[in-house]
């Protein structure tokens, strides 16, 4: 015992610990605050800005065109209320989205729908990507914005965010794409997707929490979610975080760095999982996207018949193994995930889906051990199941 | 590894009963039971069956299945345990507090996962009544969920239409939230609703 492997990655991740290093000789001296003009806010601003300029090089755009926020949460939230002041000014409008969006996402259509204003949203293929004919459909002149995601969250389906941009401009529309779980993992380009706005937080790619990072194209519609204060240039009010800022920015180099290898790795111990549950467990279904140009590279959601997600998860942390599930009895809600059954998984998969996801850290080793524990479990949940 | 253990959101007799759940029926086991009772669904999250061994009107002997999650499979080894020996009347009003209070509680939006435990025992014993041909005296003092996901229960529809709350199966489903979770149970509970309409005079 006293093994434990993190495959939680898409939750949150480790931080690096050139990031630990970073903010732990910063902490201590540079406690100013970045908007007060003498040295100690001059110190802390000048880290600031350095974390914005690493930033902008990972997203490859200007630095001026960062914002920095509490979380991708809080990104996203500022976009959709961006749309809504945009649709009232305009006296109307609509928002097209997906149906896979994070929960920051469709809890936001939620709300909006509820104040009145209509959204559509776009349907995915079992493999988890959108239907791009649909989103074709929906369009039309009285679109704001269209928000894509670029990597979903449990499925790891990587969705046509370039593509989806240019239908979205070939209307007039605003474009999104919340890149939250894309970061570090594959290349993110608002240059070259021709982005309005893209959400992240650095908490997934190895930076610490509590830092989310909007990207508004110079020009772009921006009205302020948190208001009190002229920070970010009166985008978003608030005592810069500074050190986490920093952090950021420090994870954000590495992310840029590291890219291509850590793709490669990811998915390396991505596929072997994936073969060994399939030939080391029977009645499987792997969900979402097999093919490595249009899947997260670290993402694996596997369902197994017959048994609940929740049991499986607390049986692996029992043997020290960390994982999330699409059931709807972890959640406390009484519905498994709305991702896995907006690509027309059946109830009763969903509720025995399992998420492995890796990160930086993860070792073939992890793999194999995951491998040995996995199978006894799902034979004894099998066998006290009804079926 | 024990602070690890220690962030549990589970009791410690919850996580023994769903490490070591007691009285499973094995499948290779061949053990007949005299009666067998079984609730819920694989869509909604969660199914459980019991089989039960009846002697002189005491439980003498119980087996059971779940597909569930942890808690549900706690509950239904330690309901297994509880009423081992217990006459069928007690053992038929033994309800899912009973349960959670033995495993020394569970996490508030796990009771419902607690709640099929008891209805599959009440089912078996249902079942081990009717097919000796006799009365089912303790069922009157029991209410039947009839929406698992929500936990409507037939007693609670007859409340409400009687007190005409409920005037349209639209009302119901308003209050109650039936058929949002899984949605199995719309067809049980519009034709519950219509019987009690009429025995109501609605």
């Amino acid at each position: 015992m006293g093994r434990l492997i993190y495959l939680d990655n898409n939750a949150t991740t480790q931080m690096a610990p050139e990031v630990i290093k970073a903010i732990s000789e910063a902490e201590p001296v540079v406690y100013g605050n970045a908007s007060s003009m003498h040295s100690f806010g001059r110190e802390a601003s000048r880290l600031v800005e350095n974390a914005r300029s690493n930033i902008a090089g990972l997203l490859q755009c200007n630095a001026d065109e960062i914002t920095f926020t509490s979380g991708a949460s809080e990104a996203n939230n500022t976009v959709f209320m961006i749309a809504r002041s945009l649709i009232e000014k305009r006296g109307g409008g609509r928002i097209v989205t997906t149906t896979i969006e994070h929960p920051s996402i469709i809890e936001t259509v939620s709300y909006l729908r509820k104040c009145g204003i209509q959204v559509d949203q776009v349907p995915v293929y079992a493999d988890g990507r959108i239907k791009l004919d649909e989103l074709e459909k929906l369009m039309g002149k009285d679109v704001v914005l269209v928000s894509v995601m670029t990597g979903n969250n449990e499925t790891g389906a990587i969705q046509p965010v370039a593509e989806a941009s240019r239908i979205a401009h070939s209307y007039g529309a605003l474009f999104h794409t919340d890149a939250t779980q894309a970061i570090g993992k594959i290349k993110v380009s608002c240059k070259e997707w021709k982005l309005d706005y893209l959400s992240c937080s650095g908490h997934k790619f190895y930076g610490p929490k509590g830092v989310g990072i909007l990207f508004a194209r110079k020009g772009a519609p921006f009205m302020p979610f948190v208001h009190g204060g002229e920070q970010e240039h009166g985008r978003r009010a608030g005592t810069y975080n500074t050190i986490s800022i920093y952090g950021t920015g420090v994870a954000a180099k590495l992310a840029m760095e590291n890219v291509e290898e850590e793709n490669r790795r990811l998915w390396k111990m991505r596929e072997a999982l994936r073969e060994g549950i399939l030939a080391k467990v029977p009645h499987v279904v792997v969900n979402g996207c097999q093919d490595h140009e249009f899947c997260l590279p670290g993402t694996l959601d596997v369902s197994f018949e017959n048994v609940e997600g929740e049991s499986i998860l607390l049986m692996l942390d029992m043997n020290g193994i960390a994982v999330s599930t699409g059931s709807a009895c972890a959640t406390g809600s009484l519905e498994p995930s709305y991702v896995l059954l907006a690509g027309g998984l059946d109830v009763e998969l969903a509720h025995g889906s399992i998420r492995f996801s890796f990160g930086r850290f993860n070792t073939m080793e992890d793999v194999e051990y995951v491998l040995e524990v996995l199978p006894p479990i799902i034979e004894k949940l099998r066998a006290i199941s009804t079926r | 590894m024990d602070s690890f253990m220690a962030q549990w959101v589970y009791t410690d007799t919850v996580k023994d009963h769903f490490m070591n759940p007691r009285n499973i029926w094995k499948k290779d086991e061949n053990w007949e039971p005299d009666a067998v009772g079984e609730v819920g669904s694989l869509a909604c999250g969660d199914q459980m069956r019991v089989g039960i061994k009846v002697a002189d009107d005491k439980i003498t002997d119980i087996r059971w299945l779940t597909y569930g999650c942890a808690s549900a499979i706690a509950s239904t080894s330690m309901m297994s345990e509880l009423v081992k020996g217990m006459d069928l009347e007690k053992a038929y009003n033994i309800t899912p507090d009973m349960i959670t209070d033995a495993l020394g509680g569970l996490p508030e939006h796990k009771f419902h996962c607690s709640v099929l435990g008891d209805k599959a025992l009440r089912a078996a014993i249902d079942d081990y009544l009717e097919k000796n041909g006799r009365d089912n005296p303790y069922k009157k003092s029991v209410a039947k969920i009839l929406c698992e996901c929500k936990g409507v229960t037939d007693q609670m529809i007859e409340h409400l239409v009687a007190t005409d709350q409920a005037k349209t199966l639209e009302d119901l489903q308003r209050i109650t939230g039936f058929g949002t979770g899984c949605g199995r149970c719309k067809a049980r509970i519009a034709h519950e609703f219509e019987e009690m309409k009429h025995i109501h005079g609605k």
